[in-house]
């Protein structure tokens, strides 16, 4: 009811502010502005995306259907699901549990600790894959040891999950961390006097108040766990029906001159980005 | 209740034939191997590895599956090195696999003995593809110096294929009328003046050249020059074979380390072996390789255009070398784009 309020209010005001001649840009002013930012929208976001559905159906819905049911592709479905359904649940523990601690309580370092958490934001993503490389490669730190124990991580599933949760670290706790500061604490003072234990005051009072924020948080990882390209790469090794996940096959597909399955495989993306953006915008409706 | 005897034996013999053939099905193995190749080998292998697992299966009754993996030869080995743990690495360059013996002892630094020819079943050399009609006139070396060219290839640096161009250009600068160090030096960098795009693996350069069609002249494998006319289309391109050029062999061998380790080592062997066989040295030929085998290369002789071809060892001595003086920090190629760095400043 009160979101209704501020809406309506929100509508008024702006309604003032456009009858004031003050600020009222002149038609033509707007028209321009208006018509650059579509004409921008349609050649850089629309394009692309129109282009990557017509190359993917050039040679027919035949061409298309084979090389989104090849058995490569299929592993590639599977290693991209199977890399983000392991990524996303890690990130919304600790997403939830840094941005609890970050926002309710004061404690030294945690400055420290919000700048670490941004650091996968800031550090490349090849970077970030050449990182694992060092450390579980064969002459990296653990590397010895992990071989002399049969243990694969590089080059092998493991490193593409660990690439995977390394680059979608922020996310959630990005999220969460400004919507809870601005939420502020005054309601879990309030469960915690009334008798709350610290769980309760979690699950009753915390977390239906960020549903929405997690949840949006979780979107924009899901995205980017899947479209992962730079560090995923690194770690790879490039194992046809093994550890190529969609935007690595995607490569493989284009390198060989299969250029309407490489199409085909990366609508399979843009389809999910669409999916993604659809659950976005439902979200923000809910929540708003 | 007559029957029942009868009945029962049925169901005997019934579960014997299902008893048998499912232990025939556990005595015909699964197997696996890894090969780790470089960027043209795409179809080459896409095509052998179904013809030996046909012979393998008729001839032990395994089945095996091999996984490939494709990229910049000097990546694809750093990637061996730091753990991708491939059964057999069939690469661009003789020093790639060296570096395999000496900086991670993945296998015996005397490798190139171990299989005929050196270890290489099959050669290629180094040609030019141009546009229809080869509007800019390309002949032989000399044009890609010319002002106005425009010349794509990989970046030495990360290349395989790209070191063979290179060393292709300088020893054909060697060996004109007075020709020396200095020539070949000047007319390399003459070259790669022209260089539009350095792309990190050869592939990357096919379709900076054939998809963004940038440039007047891709110098490239004459393998993978075959397979852009084939697959992108004889109406869109020509390939221009210079007058000499160098005779570039791809090695191949068992990694011997990771092959003891997934237990392989014998069918990673046979596997290598099988590229000599006729089976192999046909498909080998169908792919724009050049054949080892003497029948083969005469059946296929006739798709590749004349050239006069020297050796890596009569121009450079050995990889080892060639590589200190061209390739490594501080060699003639760092000299050249240096040189080049200072006009563009």
């Amino acid at each position: 009811m009160s979101g209704m309020v501020g809406g309506i209010q929100a509508y008024r005001g702006s309604e003032v502010y456009e009858l004031s001649p003050a600020t009222r840009e002149p038609q033509w002013a707007r028209l321009t502005i208006l018509g650059l930012s579509l004409l921008f929208f349609a050649i850089f976001l629309l394009m692309p995306l129109l282009a990557v559905f017509v190359e993917a159906l050039r040679k027919g819905w035949e061409v298309y259907w084979q090389a989104i049911t090849n058995p490569d592709t299929g592993a590639a479905i599977r290693l991209t699901l199977l890399a983000a359904a392991i990524a996303i649940p890690l990130n919304v523990v600790f997403g939830v549990a840094a941005a609890w601690c970050i926002s309710k309580f004061e404690f030294r370092g945690k400055q420290l600790l919000i700048t670490l958490i941004d650091l996968p934001f800031s550090v490349s993503p090849v970077v970030a894959g050449l990182v694992y490389v060092l450390v579980f490669g064969a002459h990296g730190w653990l590397g010895e040891w992990l071989s002399e124990h049969n243990i694969k991580i590089i080059f092998a599933v493991p490193g593409i999950v660990l690439a995977t949760i390394f680059v979608t670290f922020p996310f959630v706790a990005r999220e969460l961390i400004p919507l809870m500061q601005a939420q502020g604490t005054d309601a879990e003072e309030a469960a915690v006097s009334l008798g709350a234990s610290g769980w309760q005051t979690f699950w009753r009072v915390t977390l239906p108040s960020i549903k929405w924020g997690l949840l949006y948080g979780v979107i924009l990882c899901n995205a980017r766990a899947m479209g992962e390209f730079g560090a995923v790469s690194v770690v790879s090794g490039h194992l046809r029906g093994q550890t190529t996940t969609l935007p690595l096959h995607v490569e493989i597909l284009y390198n060989e001159y299969q250029f309407a399955a490489a199409f085909a495989v990366a609508s399979l993306l843009a389809l999910l980005a669409l999916v993604t953006l659809g659950i976005k915008l439902f979200i923000e409706w809910r929540s708003a | 209740m007559s029957f029942q005897p009868a009945r029962r034996q049925a169901l005997v013999v019934a579960l014997a034939i299902s008893l048998s053939s499912w232990a025939g099905f556990a005595g015909a193995a699964e197997l696996k191997l890894k090969n780790v190749s470089y960027d043209p080998t795409r179809e080459l292998y896409a095509d052998y590895n179904a013809a030996f697992s046909k012979y393998w299966q008729e001839k032990t009754g395994d089945t095996v599956t091999v996984d490939q993996s494709h990229g910049g030869s000097g990546k694809q080995a750093r990637a061996l090195l730091d753990g991708l743990d491939g059964d057999v690495a069939t690469l661009a360059l003789g020093y790639d696999l060296d570096s395999l013996a000496e900086k991670g002892d993945l296998l015996p630094k005397n490798w190139q003995t171990l299989l005929p020819d050196n270890s290489t079943p099959y050669t290629s050399t180094i040609v030019f593809l141009v546009r229809k009609g080869n509007p800019k006139a390309i002949k032989d070396w000399p044009d890609l110096a010319r002002d106005g060219v425009e010349v794509v290839t990989p970046n030495p640096k990360t290349s395989g294929g790209a070191r063979w161009n290179y060393l292709a250009a300088w020893g054909y600068a060697l060996k004109q009328p007075g020709g020396n160090e200095e020539t070949a030096k000047a007319f390399v960098k003459k070259i790669f003046d022209n260089v539009r795009v350095l792309d990190t693996g050869a592939r990357g350069s096919t379709t900076t050249f054939t998809q963004r069609e940038v440039g007047d002249v891709l110098i490239t494998w004459e393998n993978e020059a075959y397979l852009v006319l084939n697959e992108l289309g004889k109406d869109d391109y020509e390939i221009v074979t210079p007058s000499l050029s160098i005779l570039a062999e791809p090695p191949v061998a068992v990694v011997k380390k990771y092959a003891d380790q997934h237990g392989t080592a014998e069918l990673a062997k046979a596997y290598l072996e099988y590229l000599y066989s006729p089976v192999g040295q046909d498909i080998v030929g169908k792919h724009y390789f050049r054949p080892r085998n003497p029948e083969a290369l005469k059946k296929y002789q006739t798709q590749f255009g004349k050239v006069t071809l020297f050796t890596l060892q009569e121009v450079f001595g050995d990889w080892a070398k060639a590589q200190q003086t061209h390739f490594s920090d501080g060699g003639t190629f760092d000299q050249i784009k240096i040189v080049q760095g200072l006009k563009l400043n």
